[in-house]
């Protein structure tokens, strides 16, 4: 984490700046304290120079030197307020977590109702009660600082005593205040300080806000504020003496600022709203990898077993993703689908299948590398890095339905205007007549009550509503190819039926070709008259549907299917898997990829990887020596496990 | 196309319409609203009771005679028992009545009523350049470096962001007035004479919230960006322009207004310091000649303007938010 953000140097610069105004604070006023109050009325105003760095004031005293002196009394009156707030705050927030729920709910409330007061008003209210003067405005910001202070603490307890050895501590009897002093004060005390940390920095901010509205200090006593204040009346005669203290007020609120926050670890960084971004930024930053590169992957011949046929919808030869790290979710794939086909494409969770399904729709963004032989789309010829030139093309005849509906409608949008949309972008046509296009496809995909339906927000819709409002959505140009990734994973199995008969509706009466992508056999067998097998991120197999069961050839294929639970399968056992784990994809054995967990293998599959060819020529196997009998693959004695999402996947 | 042959059987039957969540929502904001209320003229009225002496006789000054001081306490009712007194507070605030001035002897409301705009004009303009700017910033910096792209634009974004923020509006105010009205001379830095005077004012205010506000920005156009109906718009093979604008900024915006409401207090607040370094006539420079002059009422009556308006502004803010964001509503109640 350290590594992707300047952290390192963000610390060393406060730990420096914090030694600085503790040096400033015990021996500002002894070094500099006399100069300071020297006045040479013959020198008023006196520009900054060799002997006055910042000038002179109006009494002639040196800015600098008053700068440094005031340091101390500065940092002071900071202290004393975030000692107040934090104190305050603490006692406040860890009160409410000691007393009963009657008093939790009041103090709750009257956090809430003071927090949405901006500090500074609380503090000019004390203020006014108090009258100006360091008193008033150190007890001012203190107080304003508690409402914030306590929250954050609440917070922290809160998460604290969420977590399990509370709960044990509780089950042992242990008191509320007994937990709070010895389990959860201890855990919190960190963020705590860190906090308390940028307190000081906002304090000090504050303080000197008051004093430079002529609140706080008064003279003769003088701090950053006070000296700020006079500066800003005379900048246009002088305008060091005023950018002088300013320097002061935000190196040491900088410093007080940024150390709680470079020294913090995620928990922490949350006491104000402007610092929410950062744990998160970071979590997000900690994931990215530094791109890699896809020459290494090796290529193979095995595309010219794919039969070229020349009213191919899609048609794409030695197609490669890889991900930046190496990983190859996609290995050198050829696919051809014919026009008004039902393709499957099946594979364990991380397969690269999903990944494959979004390349072959050209929508893999820049982290990933993609790069092909031949792609083919409707008889267009897409050249690799090209794809936006194609938008038309892709955006009318090109439809995907993703497996989450929940999440895969713009829910900011009203349906109908999304639907909507492809129809303006890409046909040029008006609002009014692309709105109704859009209610007539609701309509098609047996929306009830279209018309109001598309004046709804997808929350409004129900999960399978939302895929056929997904589907519409791909039927609002003229589809050549429907890619639909697990389109019916999330749903329920009443509504999975419809989905797919909705799609088979789609398939046949507009001729749109589909390719569904399922780890679900049954779905596929039902749904496909063709399925293309993927393992490693590779066609193992490409065979008709009414071959699957008895004839496939791959060991892999044959393992899947054994592994499909049927009316048999005994419900209060484990389930049977396939012995092994599929390998790493950044870190593929030489041969075949399944070698590891063949029965069958022997030193030729360990050394070379097999090509795809055919075993008759509607169906191909990429194996050394492909099944030809009824005998399945072996399956692993029934052990834990797991459904075939439970592995780790990279792609989906 | 494709035309309806069977009729649905699938739970998809127009939705029994559940009982609207917007009376119980309104109740119990209203009711935040109250409380506040309740809380801001309590303390109001608590600044005089508080006050440690005599408050007329510190306002007046030690040379006032002291049948003025006594005429003075009478006619604020400062002899009164202090519930009556309290009871009178609540009347006169119901009534519009703030009382006068101790030092001008002008009525509270006609002092409030010539500045309250000047400082609702800037508050407005501060918090339209905070919100334009933080979104504008936030969700360039995550297109920009959108797939680990240009990770020296996110570092030197992030670090000058968090830097930035932490710094004061008074300071921006007195590097604006240096940098604007003393090293060019390019715009006024004092009074208010129309709209040029409203810039450095705003810009001072909005700085620093611009900073905090375009990273948090940042980071939800980067979760808003991995999300997949951002796929599906990308499968209609729209433009970029289209979807950030269409697709991803109503996504963000719930977020960046809610926090931009939070910081509407923070607004106010800095309009107060920022009235005061530009010279402008307004609520905020008002206040603090009243506390420094000790003139009670004009103090108290500020603060419980301020106050209150911070409340009203917030409900605001939510009810937009619920207007804007349905799902917000049903995960309140």
């Amino acid at each position: 984490m350290a590594v992707h953000r300047p952290r390192g140097v963000t610390q060393y610069v406060c730990v420096l700046l914090l030694v600085l105004i503790a040096f400033l604070c015990v021996f500002g006023d002894p070094i500099w304290g006399d100069r300071a109050e020297t006045i040479d009325a013959a020198n008023a105003f006196g520009p900054a120079s060799g002997a006055h760095w910042w000038g002179t004031d109006d009494l002639g005293r040196d800015v600098f030197s008053r700068v440094m002196a005031s340091s101390q009394l500065s940092i002071k009156l900071a202290l004393l307020a975030a000692a107040i707030g934090v104190g305050g705050g603490v006692l406040v927030g860890v009160g409410q977590a000691v007393l009963g729920p009657f008093f939790r709910r009041l103090l709750n409330t009257l956090i809430t109702v003071s927090l949405a007061f901006p500090g500074l008003l609380l503090a000019l209210l004390v203020n006014a009660v108090l009258g100006i003067g360091p008193r008033g405005a150190v007890i001012g910001v203190g107080i304003a600082l508690i409402p914030p202070f306590a929250r954050f603490t609440q917070t922290l307890a809160a998460s604290a005593a969420a977590s399990e050895y509370v709960a044990a501590a509780r089950v042992l009897g242990v008191g509320r205040l007994q937990t709070m002093r010895r389990h959860i004060l201890p855990n919190i005390a960190k963020p705590l300080m860190l906090t308390a940390l940028m307190a000081i920095g906002t304090s000090l901010v504050s303080i000197s806000a008051l004093s430079f509205l002529g609140l706080g200090i008064q003279p003769p006593s003088y701090d950053w504020g006070q000296l700020l204040q006079f500066g800003l009346q005379n900048i246009y005669v002088h305008p060091m003496a005023a950018i002088g203290p300013t320097i002061a007020i935000v190196l040491a609120g900088l410093a007080f600022n940024l150390a709680g926050e470079a020294f913090a670890d995620e928990r922490s960084r949350s006491m104000l709203p402007a610092m929410m971004g950062t744990g998160l930024a970071e979590r997000l930053a900690a994931k990215a990898e530094p791109a890699g590169s896809v020459d290494a992957i090796a290529s193979h011949d095995d595309h010219d077993a794919v039969a070229d046929s020349e009213e191919a919808v899609l048609r794409v030869k030695g197609l490669r993703v890889a991900y930046p790290g190496g990983v190859q979710p996609v290995r050198d794939v050829s696919i051809e689908i014919r026009p008004g086909e039902r393709v499957a494409l099946v594979g364990e969770s991380g397969s690269g299948k999903s990944t494959l399904a979004l390349a072959l729709a050209c929508l893999l963004d820049g982290s990933s590398a993609v790069d092909w032989e031949q792609f083919e789309f409707d008889g267009v010829v897409v050249r690799p890095g090209a794809e936006s030139e194609h938008r038309h093309l892709f955006g009318t005849k090109l439809a995907v339905v993703f497996q989450d509906p929940t999440n895969s409608l713009n829910p900011a949008i009203r349906v109908g205007r999304q639907l909507a949309e492809l129809r303006q972008v890409h046909y040029g046509a008006g609002r009014r007549e692309s709105f109704a296009a859009a209610i007539e496809r609701l309509e098609d995909v047996q929306i009830p009550g279209a018309d109001m339906r598309a004046r709804q927000y997808p929350h409004e819709y129900s999960g399978g509503m939302r895929q056929r409002a997904m589907i519409a959505s791909g039927l609002m140009g003229t589809p050549r190819l429907l890619v639909a990734d697990e389109p019916t994973t999330a749903l329920d199995v009443t509504v999975q039926a419809h989905v797919l008969r909705l799609l088979e509706r789609v398939n046949e009466e507009t001729g749109t070709a589909v390719l569904l992508i399922s780890h679900d056999i049954s779905v596929v067998l039902s749904f496909c008259t063709r399925v293309l097998v993927m393992y490693a991120g590779r066609i193992v197999e490409d065979i008709p549907t009414a071959d699957m069961l008895t004839r496939a050839a791959h060991p892999y294929t044959r393992a899947l299917i054994a592994a499909v639970p049927d009316i048999d399968t005994m419900t209060s056992g484990p389930l049977a898997t396939i012995p092994g784990s599929p390998p790493n994809l950044d870190s593929l054995p030489a041969g075949c990829s399944f070698a590891a967990r063949c029965p069958w293998a022997d030193d030729i599959c360990r050394t070379d990887d097999p090509a795809l060819g055919p075993v008759n020529p509607t169906h191909l196997v990429a194996c050394h020596h492909p099944r030809t009998g009824e005998e399945p693959t072996p399956l692993a004695a029934p052990t834990v496990v797991p459904s075939a999402d439970a592995l780790p996947a990279s792609a989906s | 196309m494709v035309t309806v042959s069977a009729p649905p059987t699938d739970h998809t039957v127009p939705t029994v319409r559940r009982r609207s969540p917007w009376p119980g929502f309104i109740a119990r904001r209203l009711l935040r609203l109250a409380l506040g209320i309740v809380v801001v003229v309590t303390l109001a009225f608590l600044v005089l009771q508080l006050v440690p002496g005599d408050p007329v006789r510190l306002a007046l000054g030690p040379t006032a005679p002291v049948s003025q001081v006594n005429e003075k306490r009478a006619e604020l009712g400062l002899d009164d028992p202090i519930m009556v007194q309290y009871v009178h507070y609540w009347q006169h605030v119901l009534t519009g009545d703030f009382g006068t001035s101790i030092v001008s002897r002008q009525k509270v409301t006609t002092i409030i009523s010539a500045r309250v705009g000047n400082t609702v004009t800037l508050v407005a303009v501060s918090l339209a350049l905070t919100l334009a700017g933080a979104v504008a910033l936030g969700m360039s910096t995550a297109a920009l470096t959108h797939n680990n792209k240009r990770r020296w634009l996110l570092a030197g974004f992030r670090f000058t962001a968090s830097t930035l923020n932490v710094i004061p509006e008074y300071v921006y105010g007195v590097a604006l007035v240096y940098v604007f009205a003393v090293s060019f001379a390019l715009l006024p830095v004092a009074g208010d004479d129309g709209l040029t005077t409203l810039i450095l004012p705003s810009l001072a205010i909005s700085l620093g919230p611009i900073a905090g506000l375009s990273r948090i920005v940042r980071v939800q156009t980067v979760e808003v960006l991995g999300q997949e109906y951002i796929q599906a718009a990308r499968s209609k093979r729209l433009s970029s322009l289209r979807i950030y604008g269409r697709h991803a900024l109503p996504n963000l915006l719930t977020a960046a207004l809610t926090i931009g409401g939070l910081l509407l207090g923070v607004l106010v607040a800095s309009t107060v310091v920022v009235e005061n370094v530009f010279a402008r006539p307004g609520l905020g420079s008002t206040v603090v000649t009243a506390i420094v002059q000790r003139d009670y009422p004009v103090a108290q009556s500020v603060l419980l303007l301020l106050g209150g308006a911070v409340l009203v502004v917030n409900l605001v803010v939510d009810v937009a938010l619920s207007l804007l964001d349905p799902r917000s509503l049903i995960r309140d109640s």
